[in-house]
Order: C-alpha cells, then structure tokens, then sequence
C-alpha cells in the first residue's frame, strides 16, 4: 500500500465516527481528491481479503472501519462491545417520515401518524437520529425536522438516497379510485 | 387483554402504546378481516374499533376517542340517501382511505428502517459508545395507604387560601435562628417539625430552612436524613462542643 494509504488507515483507526471525504483530504491536502478516491479504493480492496477481521465500509457520507458480521454474535454476547438501543415502532414511524417529507414539522408528522408526536421527536433530537432544520412560513413559524448524519450511520447508509424509493413499496401511495355511485 | 398501567418491574410507568396509534389499530383490524381497503365497510370496521379500544382500555385516550368519533360520523354519512346517477356526490369514505394508504406506506418504510437497523448492529465501530440507557424511573414502591395517608398529611397541611389581601411578610432568619439555637441548647436532637411546628406558612418555612442552612455552614449542626422524604434530624454539632 502507498504512504498515503497507510495515512488514511492510521486515521480510520484512530476515528470513533465516520470521516467524510472533506476529512480525509485535510489530512494530506497536497494530496488531491482524486488521490484519496484511490487510496481509500485501495485500502478497502486490502481489507476486503480474507486477512481481516475489520472491514472499510462506506456510511454516512464518510468511511468508517467496522467489525465483520460473523464475529457480531461473540463480540455481544461477551459484553466486548455493546449494539445500540433499538428504536420502539412510534420513534421509527415518526423517523419514517422526517426522512421522506424533510424539512417536515411537527404537525405534519402527527397528521400521518395520527397521534402526538412531541415527546417522540424530542428523543429522536437527543438521539441525535433529526434536527432542526429550519423554520416553516406558516403560523406561529413552526420549527422543521431534517435527518442527521447520524440517522445515516444508525442505518449503515451512505446517503439518503439508499433509501427505499416510495415506487418500489408494494403500498403505493395512490388517491383512492373514484367511487361509482351506486 | 387490558393495556398495563404499572410495569412492575420498570418503576412507574404508564404503557398505552399497544399500538402506535389508532391508525395503526385500523390497520390491524382490517388485515385481520381482511377487508378491502378501499371499499371499507364503515360500519363493521366502526363497531370492530369500538369494541377493540374499549377492550383493550384505549378509551380514554383522546387520538383513540377522535377517531372512534370520526368512523361513527363516516358511518351516519354512508347511511345518508344519495340520487342515483349523482356525479357530485364524494365518497366520505375518501380521506380516512388516503390516510389508511398513506400510514400503510410509513409501515412499511418502519419495517425497512428496522431491517436496515438490524443489519447495521451486527457491525462495530471504533470505540463503540452506545447511547447511555434512559434513566430508568425511580421505583416506586409504596402501599396504598401510607399513600393516603400521605396525602391526608398534605391536605390537612394546606392553609385555606386568602384572596385578595396581600401583605409583604419579610423573612425572619434571625428569629429562626434564635429558635433553632434555643431548641440546640436545651436538645442534643432534634426535627424539623420541633423548629417550625405542624401548620407552618412558607415565609416560616423558608426563614427555618435558610436558618437551618446558615447555622449548619457555621459548624453549629449537622442535618442528616435517613433517606428520601425521610424526617430531617437536626443535631448539636458534637466536634463544636469538644473543642
């Protein structure tokens, strides 16, 4: 592997989050985008043999070193490493559709919903899974929720786009069809 | 089946989220049945909601009440008599199946969610921090009638209230303080009660309590509680004495 490589697997290493592109580059700047493109190519194909126990991972806008799934069950069940808390059905529904109709208000989500949803939204903010985004134009200009980084990374996904588009649901969201008036 | 008001073992906690919301209770009774969902037969899924929250005690919930209120409405619609050939006329049943569509959807986004939550725990990150468990609520483990029997204690402690007089009464920490110092000189221990006595107003309460705090920060007692909500036992500091 090149220095350069080797820099980035140092710093991956030494990182307990995702590091972004942007990241990455401020580590070599005399480097060049499309030098870290193929360090990082190049690191991850040397950690997708079967010598390591850790791979490369693309997740949130960034790259991060991950255990391999075979070893997850030993790692939990030792106590080694604790999984994160599961999200209950109500925090995902509400989650559901910050990341569908962001930037959405609190209104909005408790009209699908068709519950209150305060206390919910409040926990996925300190979870740090949506923030504030911004302001709507409506009355009493009502705070609007967006997805963090963090709800990517609680995922494992590299960008929102990974996200199931609504066509592929086997529920597509269709208006009724108009009823024939007996 | 009857929704827990109590966990016993997880503190105080009131648990109504059997389901997550009455939308999702629609879901599930018209899957059970499986009944077409755009041609909703108001008037059973109405009944069937009925029963199911009162069955499973949601009745008192109010996003339960205002749908159960919304299917009787669309049930009294669906009743009204219509022209034949009406071109106008709309289905009253439009909205609630659009909602019941578009809730289907967030489901099924909640699934994938959960899926890909799963497969992400099954790797770790650097330094693996997992978000700190929520403080569990305290237990509360009390019998019912040292609970009324506290809050008779309460209540028979409430002055009655005096409207529209208002009277400026300053604090009186030097008179507290000379009560609690007589009360030191002639007791080794003693309570909090002996300082300002049963039927206490708060301007007394508060100069005994700041009293109470100055003369311990000078050394001259220590106030102690057994535990939470324990009577405060107040003694004569004993190293004081000794030196």
């Amino acid at each position: 592997m090149n220095p350069l490589a080797k820099l980035l697997e140092a710093a991956l290493f030494a990182a307990s989050r995702p590091l972004t592109l942007e990241d990455l580059a401020s580590l070599e700047p005399a480097a060049g985008e499309a030098a870290i493109r193929a360090a990082l190519a190049d690191l991850e194909q040397a950690f997708a043999t079967d010598e390591h126990g850790v791979e490369l991972v693309q997740i949130a806008e960034g790259w991060q070193f991950l255990t391999r799934r075979e070893y997850a069950e030993a790692i939990g069940r030792t106590g080694i490493a604790q999984r994160t808390r599961r999200l209950s059905p109500a925090a995902l529904e509400a989650l559901a559709i910050v990341a569908y109709r962001q930037p959405v208000g609190r209104l909005e989500i408790e009209e699908i919903r068709g519950v209150d949803s305060g206390a919910v939204l409040d926990k996925l903010v300190e979870r740090g899974l949506v923030e504030v985004v911004t302001r709507g134009d409506g009355l009493g200009r009502p705070l609007l929720y967006g997805t963090t980084p963090g709800f990517l990374e609680i995922l494992g996904l590299k960008d929102l786009g990974e996200l199931p588009r609504l066509e592929e649901l086997s529920v597509a969201l269709r208006p009724p069809a108009p009823a024939e008036p007996e | 089946m009857t929704a827990s008001l109590v966990q016993p073992e997880a503190g105080f906690v009131v648990e109504l989220e059997q389901f997550s919301g009455p939308l999702d209770l629609l879901l599930h009774l018209i899957r059970e049945d499986e009944l077409d969902i755009t041609d909703l037969p108001i008037a059973k899924v109405a009944d069937q909601f009925l029963a199911a929250i009162g069955e499973l005690g949601l009745n008192q919930a109010a996003d339960y009440l205002e749908m159960a209120a919304r299917l009787l409405r669309l049930k009294a619609q669906m009743l009204l008599p219509r022209r034949l050939g009406d071109d106008e006329w709309e289905d009253p049943r439009a909205e609630l199946v659009r909602r019941l569509l578009e809730y289907q959807q967030i489901r099924e986004l909640v699934e994938w969610l959960a899926g890909a939550a799963a497969r992400r725990a099954e790797q770790f990150g650097r330094g693996c921090v997992p978000e700190p468990d929520p403080m569990p609520p305290a237990r509360l483990v009390i019998d019912l009638n040292d609970l009324l029997g506290a809050a008779e204690r309460v209540i028979a402690l409430i002055p009655e209230p005096v409207l529209h007089r208002v009277v400026p009464r300053p604090l009186d920490v030097e008179g507290a303080t000379a009560r609690i110092q007589e009360l030191l000189a002639a007791r080794h221990e003693f309570g909090w009660l002996d300082i300002v006595g049963e039927r206490a107003g708060i301007v007394e309460l508060l100069s005994a309590f700041i009293a109470l705090l100055e003369l311990a920060r000078r050394g001259a007692l220590n106030v102690r509680q057994h535990e939470a909500f324990a009577p405060i036992v107040i003694r004569r500091e004993s190293s004081r004495e000794a030196a």
